[in-house]
Parts: C-alpha cells; structure tokens; sequence
C-alpha cells in the first residue's frame, strides 16, 4: 500500500470542509506538505490506491503510508508533531472535545446537505433540526474564546471549515445563523484571524456558487 | 481490581454498544457498578447525564459523564494506563481508528448499517444488502489476514469495537433468517470471530442467546411494524 516517497502529501478537495480539518491542522503545527488537488469525478490511481475502501479525500500520505477519515488525520497530525498540542491533557476534557467533534461529524454535514437539496416541508424541518445543532454548539462554546477554551483546538479546527457553508445555509433556507446564534458568529470570526483557518476555509460565496453547480446535477431548483 | 474513583455504567444488557465498554473494564480489572437502564422509560439519571442523545452507555467516572462508547473506550484507555487498548505507534493508532470507524460509520453505512439493512430488508431489497454486507466482510477479511485479531497478536481498539459483529451478527442472522458467515468466503473473519469469542473478558461477557434472540425478534417485529419510528 505504501509508496516510496519520504514526506507529507494530502490528497484533498479545494471546498471540503473534512479537508479543511487536515490543512488547518497541517498550518497549525508548521508542517510543510504537498497539497495535490483531486477531480473528484475522475479520481487518481493514488487517491484509489491510498484509500481502496472508501475512494474518499482527504488521505494524508506521510512517508508513503496513507492515513484516511479527516478527524482521525487531526489526531494522528497532533501525536506526531507534538508542538502546539491540538487537544487538552486531561483525558475528561479530551473525551469532551471528542465528543464535540464527533457531534460536529454526526450531524452538521448531513442537515447541512438537506437545507440545499430539500424544498418545502422538509427543508423547514432540516431548518429547525440546523438550529437546535447549532444552538447546542453555541451552547457548548460558551463564553469561551475557543471550544478549547483560551487554545485554539481539536472542536474547533473540526466545525470551523463549515462556518464558510453558514451563508449557503441561510440562503437556501432562509434564516440567519448570527440572530440564533450569535455567539457562534463571533467565535467563526475570531477563527478566521488566525492564519492557518483564514488560509484554508473557504470563501462563503465560491461555497454558494459551488452548492449552485450541484444543485444543478441534482436537479434542485 | 484496579480502583482509580467511582465508576458507573448505565447500561442496556442487549446492547453491543455497553458490552464493548463492559470488555474493556474487564479486561483492564477496572471495578464498576452497574447500572441497567429501562430504554423505553428513561431514567432521570441517564437524561441528566446524556442530555443530547439519551442513550446508553454512559460511564460516570467520579461523578462525571463520557457518553459515546468509542469516546469512552479511549477515555478508559487514557486513565487506565495498565493493559493498554490501543497501540503506542500514531500510525498503529490511527489504523486502529480506521477500522473501528469502519464498524460505526453511519455516512459510509458501514458494518453496523450494512448489518441493520440486511436486519430490516424485505423482498427485493434483501439481496441488494446482503451484497453491501458481505463487502464489508470482504475488507475485514482482507484487513485480518495473517492476524489472530485486529489488534494482532492481542485483542484492542479495532477489536473491541468490531466485536459486536462475533456475536450479533450471528444473533441477526438467526432473528431476520439470512447467512454470511461463510468460512469458504471470509476465512479470517469467521476465525477472528472464534478467536475473540474465546478470550475471557469477553467469553464471560455476552448477554444470554436465547434472550437476546427473543429481544431482536421482538425489536424487529416492532420496527417493520411501524418503519418510521
């Protein structure tokens, strides 16, 4: 399964928000990689190589051997470069954050996909299945600075890619995420001030234009 | 025994879920009390304890909740230092990891989705969910080859967390009446599957058969009753 080559390369997508999770990782501990960008409709014989199970991005390759599965990439990321540790020492508060970004996993994409695709009553029920998501996170991040706290972290690196997909939310479904939930805002503000996160999240309206492109192959108007 | 503060789990005696916690305090000599929770009638504990999901299991651990099992079998293996779960190696670990997501992954439908279509298939529909099942047999076939378990020579992560499939996929394929533990087929995973079942920690804990049979026939008939639910 392993290539030859020494070094770090990740095979990814330019809008994935699971991506996103391993380049903003990747900046925050200063590692030097190769980003190689895959055409999901025509993917390489490295990604089908690297990843024969699932065919997915990202795979971090690091000296050949491939690591897949965007929040398992974050922590292996964070226990070979052990600089500016990603997730806390206690292990009550590294369950919490666990947790968290596996919440952050379980429901947001999948909501997130039915507010663009679905119409009419569905879509008002995603709307509201959307926002007691988010109030939960809202709820959870507190008056903190970060989800961890005074340090930038493993919760926050895992929901912070999907703050670029707020704007493409609220259009489709007609809401606004900063009057539920402020705090939310004022924290995915304060992320992008740091270099690795304004670096790798995407541009709300290239999201939108994207979203624009799929609903057009799927057919939603 | 290792003590190291109070530890409770509530639990539900069917559940594959509890069990693999319940397999890891064991194997680690881990002492707990044990708590049963009645699903269809929550107690104020596991709501309090588990506000977002509800669900079992919950490890109280000095008073304090870990909710999600693989959440919780990390948890354990992060304070319980002794009889490590999972290896020292990052590689090793995020291996480990691959594969135990591979068991729970409901955006891939991975096993536990591709065992509950199967579960709940009917008509036509079944042999298209068989295919999907046995294709995930296929990987931890192939993943196992050469290995005695996931972990290698010992059990650990991966094989904790697959372990439901040693025993309730065998329950399922007696319940919902379909077969695809074929040794011709997945000769790895049908061993693996003896192998775990012998290890002691888990030998002496598996919820009785015949019970749990009855417990998943009855969970069937009530969800093709009423799909939705």
């Amino acid at each position: 399964m392993a290539t030859a080559e020494k070094g770090v390369v990740l095979l990814d997508f330019w809008v994935s928000m699971f991506g996103q999770r391993c380049r903003i990782a990747l900046a925050e501990k200063g590692v030097e990689y190769e980003y190689r960008e895959e055409n999901l409709g025509d993917k390489s014989p490295l990604l089908l190589k690297m990843n024969p199970i699932h065919k997915k991005i990202p795979v971090l390759i690091h000296d050949g051997k491939p690591v897949c599965e965007s929040l398992i990439i974050v922590q292996y990321i964070d226990e070979v470069w052990t600089n500016n540790p990603l997730l806390p020492s206690d292990p009550y508060e590294r369950a919490k954050a666990r947790f968290w970004a596996d919440f952050v996993d379980k429901k947001v994409y999948d909501c997130g996909v039915k507010l663009w695709k679905l119409k009419g009553e569905a879509q008002e029920e995603a709307k509201k299945e959307m926002i007691w998501i988010l109030k939960l996170l809202e709820g959870e991040l507190g008056d903190k600075k970060y989800f961890g706290g005074e340090t930038f972290g493993f919760v926050d690196i895992s929901f912070v890619p999907f703050t670029a997909w707020f704007y493409t939310y609220e259009t489709c479904a007609n809401f606004s995420v900063e009057e539920e939930c402020p705090k939310l805002v004022a924290w995915a503000k304060r992320c992008m001030e740091r270099e690795s996160v304004a670096k790798s999240v995407s541009d709300p309206h290239k999201v939108y234009e994207f979203v624009g492109v799929l609903k057009k192959k799927f057919g939603v108007e | 025994m290792v003590s190291g503060g109070e530890v409770k789990l509530f639990g539900m005696w069917a559940s594959p879920a509890v069990r693999r916690v319940e397999w890891a305090l064991k194997l680690k000599g881990i002492k707990y009390e044990y708590v049963e929770e009645d699903i269809s009638n929550k107690s104020g504990a596991l709501v309090q304890y588990n506000p977002i999901n509800k669900q079992v299991p919950v490890l109280l651990h000095n008073g304090k909740p870990i909710v999600e099992s693989l959440v919780i079998l990390e948890y354990i293996d992060e304070v319980w230092k002794h009889h490590p779960i999972l290896p020292k190696d990052p590689y090793e670990r995020a291996m480990a990891r691959f594969w135990a997501a591979y068991s729970e992954d409901k955006v891939a439908l991975m096993c536990r989705d591709a065992v509950r279509r199967v579960f709940f298939a009917e008509g036509g529909e079944r042999a298209k969910a068989i295919e999907c099942l046995e294709e995930t047999l296929r990987a931890l076939d192939g993943e196992l080859e050469g290995k005695e378990f996931f972990g290698g020579e010992n059990i650990g992560f991966s094989d904790l967390v697959l372990g439901w499939m040693a025993f309730w996929l065998g329950v399922s394929e007696e319940v919902a009446s379909f077969e695809v533990l074929d040794p011709k087929k997945f000769p790895w995973f049908t061993s693996w599957i003896d192998n775990f079942l012998q290890v002691p920690a888990i030998k002496e804990n598996l919820p009785p058969r015949d019970k749990t049979v009855a417990f998943f026939h009855g969970y069937r008939r009530l969800h093709l009753a009423a799909p939705n639910c």
